[in-house]
């Protein structure tokens, strides 16, 4: 297997290596580095043309320039980075660490968001297939595929972001807007549940009536403005998580793993009291250490109820415990959104990653690095998400039809274990690879968004330098993606390989 | 890939088995045999979404060729959409329901009309589009298939080129090629978009291909001496003709939203020529003065991408073998 990967790695770095020649050459290639001081008319021209020419090594040959910047590239690999200065002298390498942190932020939330929607709403609409809810699945699908991004983009900063903003001003809901949000929300929930008619009207009637409630309830204490989930409902919400992720991966009958996931729930309880004064004002390193105990709590629940089905038990704890976890955190920030409309009247921003000067605690920075997230993370979402969908959709329906899963069927598994044992996991195997693959062209996709919404991260860097004819930001960029897609298509090998044994070797 | 029959499902009949039989058990064509050709035609025409699909593509084609002509051929609408002219009540859209009047889309800032412009700019968006998914598909064959059939050096150089666009994102290569070629003019830009999409396809006739030259009837066919050329093109490509009609509309689809991505970025269709995406690129900053600048080629990008994908998808439920029943 080590030699598999290192064999794999030397490939990888080899297409690497030409893909930069290929590029540097291109780049150097698609226009002219001077234009902008040819049509100038200041007076000293010709000295800034010749000072661009000396810091861009203009009247070095093609080669002496690849040269230079991959000597430069070499150096990462023993502690000397240097990948060369743009056209005005700035060092790449410090633009690169200020705007690749932006950039992989939003890629990756927009992934981990695209992966985990994608997967649900693609095994529902494949144990659902036919039904009103597949078809206006596959609709949006097709929508979001045929969605220009940069057109789309404006449209959600035009009316999501600023109509919330004013609406945040003085939230009101009517009567008429909560009837009419119930109705729409019960209307989906029942096409998803599917079953009889008497089930459909219930579920939908029962979504409809709690969403109607909730919602003049909320209006009418003025949560919108100053929320709070509270410790009731964080943990009655990770108590439901932790009997549904049970029913779901190993059925209520276990009752070790049932009682295991219930105490990591009582254990977090325990815990969401007493870190309250640490929580108050705490680091990112706080939270992941916080974060790593959660597993590690959860591991020892699940390790001591455990017994004939230990493993399962403490993997379902660990999951509980990170999603308890979740919430807590979640708890804490809807917390702070009361003082962080104080601090930004206008929360959901269309321009920028942060808010420039923006001070306040932990909570209110987090808030607002947010809100600046948001709306080009949900755009990379849906249309990573229609991918993702498609692709769950057709894998599990191809898997669903195999012999094995009759096998399963016929042998008087239930349903849930036929789907999440049989049928999914076999279904996973394909996804992996369109995953990693995807994860290289959605930080391309990246470029768009960032241009959309003014961040000053990697794709506006990678944009200016191919505007400028200036190799060394577009090279940065490359390496960036190129990297990350080469370590993306070893993780997909290597989940496939675990996933699938026949290719194991 | 096993796609849904949706007629079936509609007619609330019960489900085709996955690899159940052919047509014949049916009793309505007990009587009646049908071509391969035939099947998918009938196929294809009961796929409602790919219908509608369509014929909103062959209407906005239309529209977009007759209403300014091509070139020195005058088409049916008077406004020329270079001549700027008096800005005329803001440059309001001035089509209603039933009346299409002076100016229906608006004009821009110096009194063009914009009803020209966005048609001109779909005809380039199309014209681009198309060339784009021909030229593509047609590269992308014959590698595929020289890489299936022959494998040796011309398969590992296909693999390492396929490795190479998994590194570099197809938007970055395009962009750079893009900016290198776009000073040349749209028939430029479209061919250097047709070099870096055909990877995908090329991907895909090889595994087809891998699979179809162990087949007997190639067997059959070195038997008796015939040329390897002629065994791709007369023997092995026509059984792949599904997967590529398929794959060639799906990159129609996605080459339209490239162009008209990298044209917004700068990078594509230079002025004076204009297409959709640099229409929404010069007036994205409108949104809230004259938002009509910014609707209409959006929903034009929008209406061209999604038709195309909906024909794509009646006709990979065409073309599907599996698809059974009721033809």
């Amino acid at each position: 297997m080590t030699r598999y990967i290192l064999r794999r790695l030397a490939i990888s770095f080899g297409v690497l290596f030409v893909g930069s020649f290929l590029l540097y050459i291109m780049v150097i290639n698609s226009g002219d580095p001077l234009e902008d001081l040819r049509q100038s008319t200041a007076n000293n021209r010709d000295v800034l043309i010749d000072g661009r020419i000396e810091t861009m090594g203009l009247d070095l040959p093609w080669y002496e320039r690849y040269w230079g910047w991959l000597t430069g590239v070499a150096g990462c690999f023993y502690g000397a980075c240097d990948l060369g200065t743009d056209r005005s002298g700035t060092d790449v390498l410090s633009m690169l660490q200020q705007s690749a942190s932006a950039t992989l932020r939003l890629v990756t939330i927009a992934t981990f968001a695209a992966i985990i929607i994608g997967i649900i709403v693609g095994i529902l609409t494949a144990i659902r297939q036919y039904s009103g809810f597949d078809y206006v699945v596959t609709f949006l699908t097709f929508l979001f595929f045929s969605l220009p991004v940069f057109w789309a983009a404006v449209l959600l900063k035009e009316y999501g972001a600023i109509r919330y903003n004013d609406w945040i001003a003085d939230p009101q809901i009517s009567v008429i807007q909560a009837v009419i949000a119930g109705v729409v929300l019960g209307f989906i929930l029942q096409g998803i549940m599917g079953g009889h008619i008497k089930r459909r009207l219930f579920t939908g009637g029962a979504t409809a009536v709690f969403v109607i409630v909730a919602l003049l309830y909320f209006t009418y204490v003025g949560w919108w403005r100053s929320p709070a989930l509270g410790p009731v409902i964080v943990i009655l919400v990770s108590a439901a998580f932790a009997v549904g992720l049970t029913a779901l991966i190993t059925g209520l009958g276990n009752k070790r793993v049932l009682y295991s996931t219930l105490t990591t729930v009582g254990v977090g309880a325990i815990l969401y009291f007493a870190l309250q004064p640490i929580l108050a004002e705490p680091n990112w390193w706080l939270l992941l250490g916080l974060l790593v105990s959660a597993v590690v709590v959860g591991l020892i629940v699940g390790y001591f109820w455990g017994g004939y089905s230990r493993g399962q038990a403490m993997a379902m704890s660990a999951v509980t415990a990170v999603f308890m976890a979740a919430m807590t955190f979640t708890d804490h920030l809807v917390y702070a959104w009361g003082g962080f409309l104080e601090l930004k009247p206008r929360p959901i921003s269309t321009i920028g990653a942060s808010t420039p000067n923006f001070q306040g605690d932990f909570w209110e920075t987090t808030l607002d690095w947010g809100t600046q997230l948001l709306l080009p993370s949900i755009l990379l979402t849906l249309i990573s998400v229609a991918t993702y969908s498609r692709y769950t959709r057709s894998s599990m329906l191809e898997t669903m039809n195999q012999d094995y899963v009759r096998t399963a069927r016929s042998k008087g598994l239930s349903e849930r274990t036929v789907i999440t044992k049989h049928a999914f996991r076999n279904a996973l195997i394909p996804i992996t690879t369109i995953i990693a693959l995807d994860f290289a062209a959605l930080i391309g996709g990246a470029v768009i968004t960032e241009t959309v919404f003014g961040w000053k991260g990697m794709g506006a860097m990678f944009k200016e330098g191919l505007e400028h004819v200036d190799p060394n930001p577009v090279m940065a960029f490359f390496l960036v993606t190129g990297t990350a897609a080469v370590i993306m298509n070893l993780v997909a090998d290597l989940a496939y390989a675990s996933l699938d044994p026949r290719i194991r070797r | 890939m096993s796609e849904e029959n949706r007629d079936t499902a509609m007619q609330g009949a019960p489900e085709p088995l996955p690899h159940a039989g052919g047509d014949i058990d049916d009793p309505k064509f007990a009587d009646k045999s049908y071509s391969q050709g035939q099947l998918v035609r009938r196929r294809f025409f009961r796929h409602k979404g790919a219908i509608a699909g369509l014929a909103v593509l062959v209407f906005i084609t239309l529209l977009a060729f007759t209403s300014i002509g091509i070139g020195p051929i005058p088409g049916w609408w008077d406004q020329d959409f270079t001549k700027t002219g008096t800005v005329v009540n803001g440059g309001k859209p001035t089509m209603g329901f039933f009346h299409f009047g002076e100016h229906p889309f608006g004009q821009d800032t110096t009194g063009r009309d914009y009803f020209a412009l966005v048609m001109r700019g779909t005809q380039i968006s199309l014209v681009i589009a198309f060339v784009v998914g021909i030229l593509s598909t047609i590269i992308g064959t014959i590698i595929g298939a020289v890489a299936g059939y022959f494998r040796g050096w011309a398969e590992s150089l296909l693999m390492r080129i396929t490795d190479l666009f998994i590194i570099i994102p197809l938007l970055v290569f395009a962009a750079v090629l893009g900016s290198i070629a776009s000073g040349a003019g749209i028939w430029a830009l479209a061919v250097v978009l047709a070099a870096v999409t055909w990877t995908g396809l090329a991907r895909l006739v090889r595994g087809e291909v891998l699979s179809l030259r162990e087949r007997e009837f190639v067997a059959a066919a070195q038997a008796i001496g015939t040329g390897n050329w002629r065994i791709i093109f007369r023997h092995i490509l026509p059984n792949t003709i599904g997967v590529i009609i398929v794959a060639t509309t799906f990159a129609i689809a996605s080459a339209i939203l490239l162009e008209t991505s990298l044209s917004f970025l700068g990078f594509g269709v230079q002025p004076p020529d204009i297409s959709l995406g640099s229409l929404i690129s010069d007036y994205q900053t409108a949104f809230t003065s004259r938002p009509w600048l910014f609707w209409f080629p959006g929903v034009f990008i929008l209406a061209i991408a999604l038709s195309v994908n909906f024909i794509g998808d009646g006709l990979r439920d065409a073309f599907d073998p599996r698809q059974g029943k009721d033809g």
